[in-house]
């Protein structure tokens, strides 16, 4: 499923020292979740994004563990603190062993 | 081979009981990755908010929120799915609030259970039950 | 279906007054695009008073993922879309931006689709695509509901978003709207029925869970929770007479295609809301 994964992210482009901001993420993936079966009854076997992380400056705001119940094209929404001028990195971690990542930069308002 | 009446409703209860079966596996399940997680303590029934529909228009998308004050993390658990486990999220310090949305997978109706950990190594559970709908054509 | 118990369905939801769900809310695309979810109905849709989006018959939970595109799933498509759309294809070593430039030049067209070409044919955006492909481009042809073409006609589609739905029934296309009209009345399949009886007798009543709308097409390629992707015009035709247990016509054959400009016209004067979330 390494094939079309498209990250999307939504953080402000500037903010204040100290300000709290709100980030979605949104990553295009099946998250192929183990229960199903293809048209010959056989197991279609697990293939999700099982972590998604988001760090500032190298300093961790959320390590989420995922499991099959996260739906298709999973989506995060959450709160960040930012205090000073820097880079969002996103990371996503495929089953298959693939990472997916992303970069925003904040700067100073 | 014959039944008498006794026999036939004796039956009957061991099939019900059967039926059962699976339900309480699914409930054992999740009470044991409660236990898994907070380590058999006591969970209060304050101090975290769950938001999800009551009625959810299709259980392949169901948008939920958790707010935890205080957390460092919270787990969610699905009792019905046939695997309970949903998602477990772990504020890091530049978290400004320890809540999250999402988008999860719902069976069928079921409880869908938070638990936070404090940062005082306490805990917190909210329950919100979710009708799924099965659609007439949309579903 | 007994034709009795549907008058008494609608009786029915006649007694309960029209109360269409969220029939107050307004759809406004990230906090400025407004769009028009209910008008008066086209003179040519002679059964209907009011016209509805299909959004307005969606649980709050599904209405708020259209509201912002940043929440609405179909855009990780139409970025896609928007790939495939700068990305040459084919022999002649063209890409659909070399010739048409910035995506934006097709504002309008999709208010317009399906139309009557110059050769006196009916013609869907769908087809308009694969012609580009097969005719200019020298590349294959996608089949008709693939997901390269759902995404590439969802942001073509996304161009005209908020532009009212205005297809042209009249000369060239009055005789395939009214083969579109005529199957539209027709019933079909095992349980005898046709799109009539559920989406013009009955919208706004509930079959079983679910909230049946008009079957406005006003949104499509549409995001359906249920599968997770775009879904075409065509794909929901054919997934309606599935459930019907009809046999589904063709996918681009000539029914769906008189259909599917049928089924717009009734939309007249609703805004192009694509790409629409639905269940």
């Amino acid at each position: 499923m390494a094939s079309g994964v498209k990250p999307r992210v939504k953080v402000p482009k500037t903010a204040s020292a100290g300000d709290a901001i709100t980030i979605k993420t949104l990553i295009s993936h099946k998250m192929e979740s183990g229960q199903r079966k293809d048209k010959e009854g056989n197991p279609i076997p697990r293939s999700i994004i099982n972590r998604f992380t988001c760090d500032f400056n190298g300093q961790n705001v959320l390590d989420v563990t995922m499991e099959p119940a996260i739906s298709t094209n999973p989506y995060f929404q959450f709160q960040a603190l930012v205090p000073e001028a820097g880079d969002f990195v996103f990371t996503w971690y495929d089953d298959d062993g693939e990472v997916y990542d992303a970069k925003k930069s904040v700067k100073m308002a | 081979m014959e039944f008498s009446r006794r026999d036939t409703f004796a039956l009957g209860l061991g099939a019900a009981a059967l039926a059962f079966l699976p339900m309480r596996a699914y409930a054992s399940a999740t009470d044991d990755l409660i236990a898994e997680f907070t380590g058999g303590a006591d969970m209060a029934e304050t101090g975290i908010t769950l938001t999800a529909p009551e009625i959810a228009e299709n259980g392949n998308t169901v948008p939920i929120s958790v707010a935890a004050p205080g957390a460092v993390s919270i787990l969610i658990l699905a009792s019905g799915n046939p695997t309970p486990p949903v998602a477990t999220f772990n504020f890091g310090p530049l978290a400004a609030a320890q809540e999250a949305s999402t988008r999860i997978r719902l069976a069928g109706t079921q409880d869908v259970i938070a638990v936070a950990k404090m940062a005082d190594g306490t805990f917190a559970r909210a329950t919100s039950i979710v009708k799924v709908t099965i659609g007439g054509c949309g579903g | 279906m007994n034709t009795k118990l549907l008058q008494t369905v609608a009786a029915l939801s006649l007694l309960a007054g029209v109360a269409v769900a969220g029939e107050d809310a307004t759809l406004i695309i990230n906090d400025e695009e407004t769009m028009v979810t209910e008008a008066a109905a086209p003179a040519h849709a002679e059964n209907l008073d009011r016209i509805y989006s299909g959004w307005v018959f969606r649980a709050d939970e599904t209405q708020v993922l259209q509201m912002d595109d940043f929440d609405n799933p179909a855009f990780v498509f139409t970025d896609q879309g928007q790939d495939l759309y700068d990305t040459v294809d084919g022999t002649a070593g063209e890409s659909c931006a070399n010739c048409h430039g910035d995506v934006d030049s097709f504002a309008g067209l999709t208010a317009q689709m399906p139309r009557v070409n110059s050769d006196g044919e009916l013609e869907t955006l769908t087809e308009l695509v694969n012609n580009c492909r097969t005719e200019r481009m020298g590349a294959e042809a996608w089949k008709y509901s693939a997901s390269q073409m759902t995404a590439v006609t969802a942001l073509i589609g996304l161009q005209s978003r908020g532009m009212p739905v205005d297809v042209a029934i009249d000369g060239a296309a009055a005789p395939y709207w009214e083969r579109g009209k005529e199957l539209y009345y027709t019933r079909v399949g095992q349980l005898d029925m046709s799109c009539s009886n559920c989406h013009e007798d009955n919208y706004d009543v509930m079959i079983r869970a679910d909230h049946l709308s008009q079957g406005q097409t006003n949104g499509f390629p549409t995001y359906r929770l249920k599968n997770a992707k775009l879904n075409s015009r065509h794909g929901r035709f054919k997934g309606c007479m599935k459930n019907i247990r009809a046999t589904p016509f063709k996918e681009g054959g000539d029914e769906f295609k008189a259909l599917e400009l049928y089924v717009a016209s009734r939309g007249n004067g609703l805004s192009v809301e694509t790409p629409s979330v639905r269940n």
